[in-house]
This record gives C-alpha cells, sequence and structure tokens, in this order.
C-alpha cells in the first residue's frame, strides 16, 4: 500500500484538530497501521505535550528540514503502541522555515517507512497551514456545531480544492471528510446547537465522525495519553469508529443521545 | 395565555438561526471566491478614473463577474444618480464658482435591461 498522507485541518483555533491528530493517529497504529504524527505549527508546538512525549524531544521537524539531524534521531517512538511515532516540530518563531521542497523530501523519506503520515495543521491560512494541507491524500475537516468554526471549516474546503498540490497538478482531488467535534446531544434537542444534519448539509462533505463532548478529552490532554487510549470514554469510542470508516469500514454513530442524568449523579456530579 | 406564556416562555430556536444566517454568508463568500483576483484592484482603479470626472462614492462603483455555461460576463455598474460633474482638470478649470449640474439620468424602464444586469 502507498503511504497516506492525512492532514487534520480546520481554519479556526481551538476546535480540537491536536486532540483529534493524536486521536486518528493513536487509532490508526491501534488498528496495526505504522503511522506517524507530525506537528506543523511551527512556534506552538503542542502535540508531543498531547501525545506526553514532551521531555523526549530532542530534535525537531525543522533540524531535519535544515540537514541539522537525520529523520529517525527525530522521531519518537510511543511507549504505548509500537506501530506509532511522533515527529514533533520546532518552538522556532520563523514560520517560514517551513520550506515546501524541504517538507516535500521529509515526507517522501516518511513514506518509505510509514503506511500513514498524520499531519497536524496549525490554525488559520497562512503559511504553516497551506504547507500542512498542501501534500494531503486525504483532509480531515475538523469542525464545532458553531457558525465561526462552520465558516473557516468552508473557507478551508475552499482552499484545498485550489492550493493543494492535488488541485495544482490536476490529480484527484484531495479526499474530505467531516468530524464533527464537541458535539452536545442535549443542547441540539434543545434547540441550541447545529445539528449533524445541519453541519453536514451545509459543508456538504461526508460525515467520517462525531465526537461528542466529553471529560475524557481534557483528562486525555492533562495526562498526556490520547483518548483513544482510555476504553471507557465516548470521545475516545468514537474516535475510534472514525478511524474505522477510514479503513473503509462501515460503522453506525454513537453517543447521539441525550444523556440523561439522574437526580443522584447531579447531586454527586460525578460522571 | 398570558400566564401560561409567562410560566413557560418559548424558547427560540438559536440553532436554526445558526443554520439560516450561516448558508446566506456562505453562499455570498463562495461566489465571491471563485472570483478573479483582480477585481478588487480593478473597483478601485476604474473609481479614480471616474472619480476625476464625477464625485462618486466608493459605493457607487461595482464590479463583478459572472459565468453562466460558457460565457463569462465582466459587469460594471456605476451609479450616477444625483453625481456631480467636477470641473475638467485641464488647468483652466479653477474659475468655476458655479456648482455642475447634477447629471440626470433617466430612471431605467424595468423591461429594457440587458438580461444580465440583476434587478436592484
Amino acid at each position: 500500500m502507498a503511504a497516506k498522507v492525512i492532514v487534520l485541518t480546520s481554519g479556526k483555533g481551538g476546535v480540537g484538530k491536536t486532540t483529534s491528530a493524536a486521536a486518528v493517529a493513536s487509532g490508526l497504529a491501534l488498528r496495526g497501521h505504522r503511522t506517524v504524527v507530525i506537528d506543523f505549527d511551527v512556534g506552538l508546538r503542542n502535540l508531543d505535550l498531547i501525545m506526553g512525549c514532551e521531555r523526549r524531544v530532542v530534535f525537531d521537524f525543522i533540524n531535519v528540514i535544515n540537514g541539522d539531524a537525520k529523520l529517525n534521531q527525530a522521531l519518537i517512538k510511543d511507549k504505548r503502541n509500537d506501530n506509532l511515532y511522533i515527529f514533533p516540530t520546532s518552538q522556532t518563531r520563523d514560520k517560514e522555515a517551513l520550506k515546501r521542497d524541504g517538507v516535500e523530501r521529509v515526507l517522501d523519506e516518511l513514506k518509505a517507512s510509514f503506511d500513514y503520515i498524520v499531519c497536524d495543521s496549525p490554525a488559520g491560512i497562512e503559511h504553516g497551514a497551506i504547507t500542512a494541507l498542501y501534500f494531503a491524500d486525504t483532509a480531515i475537516i475538523v469542525t464545532n456545531p458553531e457558525v465561526s468554526s462552520v465558516r473557516d471549516s468552508d473557507r478551508i474546503i475552499g482552499i484545498l480544492a485550489s492550493k493543494s498540490r492535488r488541485a495544482e497538478n490536476n490529480q484527484e482531488p484531495v479526499e474530505i471528510h467531516l468530524l464533527l467535534t464537541r458535539y452536545s446531544p442535549e443542547r441540539v434537542e434543545k434547540g441550541e446547537m447545529l445539528a449533524i444534519e445541519d453541519v453536514k448539509e451545509i459543508l456538504s462533505i461526508p460525515l467520517l465522525g462525531v465526537v461528542p463532548e466529553s471529560e475524557s478529552v481534557l483528562r486525555a490532554s492533562n495526562t498526556g495519553t490520547p483518548v483513544v487510549f482510555d476504553d471507557g470514554s465516548p470521545a475516545g469510542q468514537a474516535y475510534l469508529d472514525a478511524v474505522a470508516r477510514l479503513l473503509g469500514e462501515p460503522r453506525e454513530l454513537r453517543f447521539l443521545r441525550p444523556e440523561r442524568r439522574s437526580f443522584f449523579r447531579n447531586l454527586f456530579g460525578r460522571a | 395565555m398570558r400566564l401560561l406564556d409567562l410560566l413557560f416562555p418559548e424558547r427560540r430556536n438559536t440553532a436554526a438561526v445558526a443554520r439560516d444566517r450561516l448558508k446566506i454568508v456562505l453562499a455570498h463568500e463562495r461566489a465571491s471566491r471563485a472570483a478573479p483576483d483582480f477585481l478588487p484592484a480593478l473597483q478601485k482603479e476604474l473609481l479614480e478614473v471616474v472619480g476625476r470626472y464625477v464625485e462618486i462614492r466608493d459605493d457607487m462603483l461595482r464590479v463583478n463577474l459572472a459565468r453562466s455555461g460558457e460565457t463569462s460576463l465582466l459587469e460594471i455598474n456605476v451609479e450616477l444618480d444625483g453625481a456631480v460633474i467636477k470641473p475638467v482638470g485641464n488647468g483652466s478649470g479653477g474659475g468655476r464658482t458655479r456648482p455642475a449640474p447634477p447629471i440626470v439620468v433617466a430612471k431605467p424602464d424595468p423591461g429594457s435591461d440587458p438580461p444580465w444586469v440583476k434587478p436592484g
């Protein structure tokens, strides 16, 4: 199988790109695929924290692009899964350090040893975000059911259709998926939040998954453990379902019914 | 009935409002996204040129590109209703004191518009 480049992008910040990149990459690794997850957010490195390997970063993406380090010196092997590697970015303030030809060279080298290359894009539509989506075969648009996030997602979808390498070379277009995160069935039921159907209809791209708003996501980031490793977490299960769909396996949507909290559970405030 | 309304105020479905607002703004943005990059610059330069002869506000000149099938149509609308002619800047216009008469624009006959002119 030819290695596939998957980018997680959104335009808007704070919607859960890094959480989702960590979860999707970990999910692919759990399914037995050799996977590397790359942080494209130069200057604002955070994937290392979410993956729980922040103290093991020695060399980074920019070092490898500049030829100051070899790829295998910069790749961090995950301690939970043998198929999973983390490729941290640099904390340099020079965002332009992410040169397109350098990135291409590194991606080509990674393609030789991995099945999936998961790219965590920075927010915005500046250099870093454009570089992250440029080489994508597949794009996962991380969207919250909220007006500004949906609008920015639409913008990013437009950019993918015109500025990606596939678009420039008149190749088959980038495969685009919608990942709806921070979804609250309770609020949708009350008419306070855009429903899945609304977002799907507005963006008109296929739905890869719906991740419910969940306390387990913050717990996961607190401890540096991607949420898919938390067996009891609905969000983790929803991400694993999304990964299965990405691999072409049909899965019913789950966790979309409002949770009825009992009086006593509300009283003691613990899920 | 009033009392009932007070006791159980009908909650506005804000999600529906969000959905409708998004549909409108995205329809607009998608249309302008397909437009070539030079349109704003063209509009600015046209405003400068027209503005040399007629006093014109930014919102009185609109540039639009419409596509239908194989045909592209560049539409430039200059609204001159009530616009004032400026003295021609040839160096001798300085002595003019009387304001130029407003240009009288015939109200368009609704039936006579060419097909590409959008109403309004």
